[in-house]
């Protein structure tokens, strides 16, 4: 069988869905945040690859790459971040992380 | 020299009042006293030259104050007799109450702000008399105004000085008014404020109408009633007197100076300036004359019982006040002025007299502590004497040629009023007598009831707690005053003996014509003076007669049989209470002006302003921001997620829309 655009691009819906609702519902920990956010890339490029892939043009699949820096170089801040505010706080629970409070 | 008598004082004021912290208390009183003997040394020269002389009255301009439109004052010197002998009374007065105070406020530690304020006094009143229009009269009228307040509150520590300052403000407010208003008609009426445009323009003005609250009325009339106003709250006449006895708490040389002497003649001064005015309106000077008959008997009626020493003096100034506006009601300007004029020579004596007893006493002012002093003190006894033989009219002292002329006049003048006027004069002369010696007598004559008396609650202490005799139990030595308070009685002594017959003839006599010159004005048909020469012997005779009923009585009842005035006092009592109560005049304004406006005041205070426009605005605005940011504040709840879906949710929102109303 072959697998259709619109497969595709379903798939990287429920990706996106799933990595938006990791953002909003979780409640437990910040590295699940992040977690999600890296989903919700993933499936951005998963996107971008298929439809590079359809087109028969080069150029998505060139931009995915760059996703793929640009999401491995957040990762590494989003994490040295999560560590000096672990140690700061002692926690990394989201519902601990409300500074901002009015 | 006529600038130098008016600004020497000034000068004093300058270097007593912003340095006198600086220089320290005795150069201060040593400058502010002798710039103000100079001034007075000046003051009688130019009493020689002016009035006594030929030397011409002249006006000399210092300098523009403002123009605007006709509206033109300037800042000048009008020297002319009636402005000599002001001069005279308020440099004399002034200087000697300079001295006095040296001994007076020796223990005080601000004299060098008693002695500014009253240099600054005698300036603000040099500048009234020597006024050549209405302008430059009235800054001086409230600078007198402003000083005789912060005199009377001197000891600020005491809240009733305070007390007795702030309704001495007021109602001299209330007065000035009616004064402001007279100078705001007289320059509607004739365009101009200076005296001599006025004064020019007042014949004309005789029976001009002026449209008030819907009536017509007489133009001149009602502009000398308006300028009497000014003049009954500044020379504390019926009606507006309360403030003066409770003035009495300001210092005892204060009390000579401002409220016997100079400030409270103001008025009498000004109705003699505008005496071209007054002349064209008869009916304000019968009103003048009823006033100041009314004031005269009733002041002293209260007079009559009153306990304090300086009560009784200040409801005599009160009273003799009263005289000097009769005098001036039946046309006799200068029968006025010269009673001002001696009237501030024995009022002052005994008001310096009484701060000497005081001095004495340790600062104990009830007469009822008082009593057989006359040994302790015979110097200030003596002076006293002469006051009081002066107040009361004894012959051939001063007050018997200003005060008995003013009664003949009110007899010989065919004014209305004047029969009124010459009734309770008469009457109120025998009362004087009566209460002048009432006051020697329980002061001087009688046990020593100071030995057992408990002392310590003297009206005039408050800086004088550390003083260390006499309070603390042990007898009270009654001691003669130092010299630089007893100079000045002996000087003032002189004048209430000798003023009289040495001025009468110039001031109210034959030479009145040449003395007077053209500084009062007398219509065509006032022979007021030649008329009070021919009154009956009776009518002549009757105050003298009164005078020694008066003194017989005071005799009787505080020397021979003291038991009579308990007894009388008991047998009427609601008269006794009337007067002794100063016939409820501050009840009865209590009630009517004092309450009222306090319920005003509190009614737009809390409701006008409180419930109403901070309400709703500034407070209603500001607690309504509040309140919302509050609520705003709620959305902020801090957790990253809830951004999150917020935007999420924008975005989601915003997609929506751009899908739902087409792809453009």
């Amino acid at each position: 069988m072959t697998i259709s655009l619109a497969q595709f691009l379903i798939v990287a819906a429920i990706l996106f869905t799933l990595g938006v609702a990791g953002v909003i519902l979780n409640r437990k920990n910040i590295i699940v945040v992040l977690m999600s956010v890296e989903l919700i890339l993933l499936s951005v490029n998963l996107n971008l690859v298929a439809f590079s892939a359809f087109l028969g043009d080069l150029t998505g699949q060139i931009f995915a790459l760059f996703i793929l820096t640009v999401a491995a170089a957040e990762a590494a801040i989003g994490l040295a971040i999560l560590v000096a505010y672990y140690r700061n706080r002692g926690s990394i629970a989201v519902d601990d992380i409300n500074m901002m409070k009015g | 020299m006529y600038a130098a008598i008016v600004f020497l004082p000034l000068l004093g004021f300058l270097i007593a009042g912003p340095f006198g912290g600086w220089i320290g208390p005795r150069p201060s009183e040593i400058v502010t006293t002798s710039l103000s003997f100079i001034s007075a040394l000046l003051s009688w020269i130019v009493f020689f030259q002016v009035a006594l002389g030929t030397a011409p009255a002249t006006v000399s301009v210092i300098g523009n104050w403002f123009t605007s439109g006709a509206l033109k004052a300037d800042w000048s010197l009008r020297i002319d007799t009636l402005t000599a002998v002001m001069l005279v009374v308020v440099g004399t007065v002034s200087s000697l109450t300079h001295l006095y105070s040296i001994g007076y406020m020796s223990d005080d530690p601000s004299r060098p702000r008693f002695f500014a304020y009253l240099s600054l006094f005698t300036f603000a009143m040099l500048t009234l008399v020597t006024a050549d229009n209405l302008v430059q009269m009235f800054f001086g009228w409230e600078g007198v105004g402003l000083l005789s307040y912060l005199l009377i509150g001197f000891w600020y520590e005491k809240p009733q000085a305070n007390a007795a300052a702030i309704k001495a403000f007021v109602a001299n407010r209330v007065g000035d008014f009616g004064f402001a208003l007279g100078i705001f008609l007289v320059f509607s009426l004739t365009n101009s404020v200076g005296f001599d445009q006025i004064f020019a323009a007042a014949p004309g003005l005789a029976n001009r109408t002026v449209h008030v609250f819907g009536l017509d009325m007489d133009a001149m009339t009602i502009t000398c009633l308006l300028l009497f106003m000014g003049a009954m709250g500044k020379s504390a006449q019926f009606l507006l007197h309360t403030w003066l006895p409770d003035a009495m708490e300001g210092p005892t040389p204060v009390s000579a100076l401002i409220h016997a002497a100079t400030m409270v003649t103001a008025g009498v001064f000004m109705v003699a300036r505008l005496s071209p005015l007054f002349e064209q309106a008869p009916a304000a000077l019968s009103f003048v004359t009823i006033i100041g008959a009314t004031t005269a008997f009733f002041a002293a009626t209260i007079a009559l019982v009153q306990p304090d020493i300086k009560k009784v003096i200040a409801y005599s100034t009160c009273s003799q006040l009263g005289y000097m506006f009769v005098g001036l009601g039946v046309g006799g300007y200068s029968l006025g002025i010269f009673h001002l004029f001696t009237h501030g020579f024995f009022k002052a004596l005994l008001f310096l007299c009484a701060g000497s007893v005081i001095t004495a006493m340790h600062h104990e002012q009830d007469m009822r502590n008082m009593g057989g002093l006359w040994k302790r003190i015979p110097f200030t006894f003596a002076m006293m004497t002469i006051g009081t033989l002066s107040i009361t009219g004894f012959s051939y002292t001063a007050g018997y040629y200003s005060k008995d002329a003013i009664i003949e006049a009110a007899f010989a003048s065919d004014r209305s009023g004047a029969f009124y006027g010459f009734v309770l004069t008469t009457a109120a002369a025998g009362l004087t007598s009566f209460y002048s010696w009432r006051l020697v007598f329980l002061t001087f004559f009688g046990a020593p009831r100071w030995a057992t008396a408990r002392l310590g609650s003297g009206h005039d202490h408050i800086a004088h707690d550390h003083d260390a005799h006499g309070h603390e139990g042990h007898a009270l030595d009654p001691h003669e005053s130092p010299l630089s308070m007893l100079i000045p009685l002996g000087v003032l002594a002189m004048g209430a003996l000798c003023a009289g017959f040495v001025f009468a003839d110039d001031f109210i006599g034959k030479g009145a014509g040449e003395f007077w010159k053209s500084a009062l004005f007398l219509g065509p048909d006032n022979h007021i003076l030649e008329q009070r020469e021919e009154v009956p012997w009776f009518a002549k005779q009757l105050p003298t007669l009164l005078m020694v009923f008066g003194f017989l009585v005071a005799v009787l009842f505080y020397v021979l049989a003291p038991a009579i005035p308990g007894r009388l006092a008991r047998g009427a009592r609601p008269l006794y209470e009337l007067l002794l109560n100063k016939w409820y005049f501050d009840e009865l304004y209590d009630t009517i002006f004092v309450r009222p406006a306090f319920w005003l005041g509190r009614l737009f205070w809390k409701g006008g302003d409180g419930a109403i426009i901070d309400r709703l605005g500034p407070d209603g605005v500001a607690a309504w921001v509040v309140d919302m940011t509050g609520r705003a504040v709620k959305l902020q709840s801090g957790y990253v997620y809830h951004y999150a879906f917020a935007m999420l949710a924008g975005l989601a929102a915003l997609i929506t829309w751009y899908v739902a109303s087409g792809v453009r």
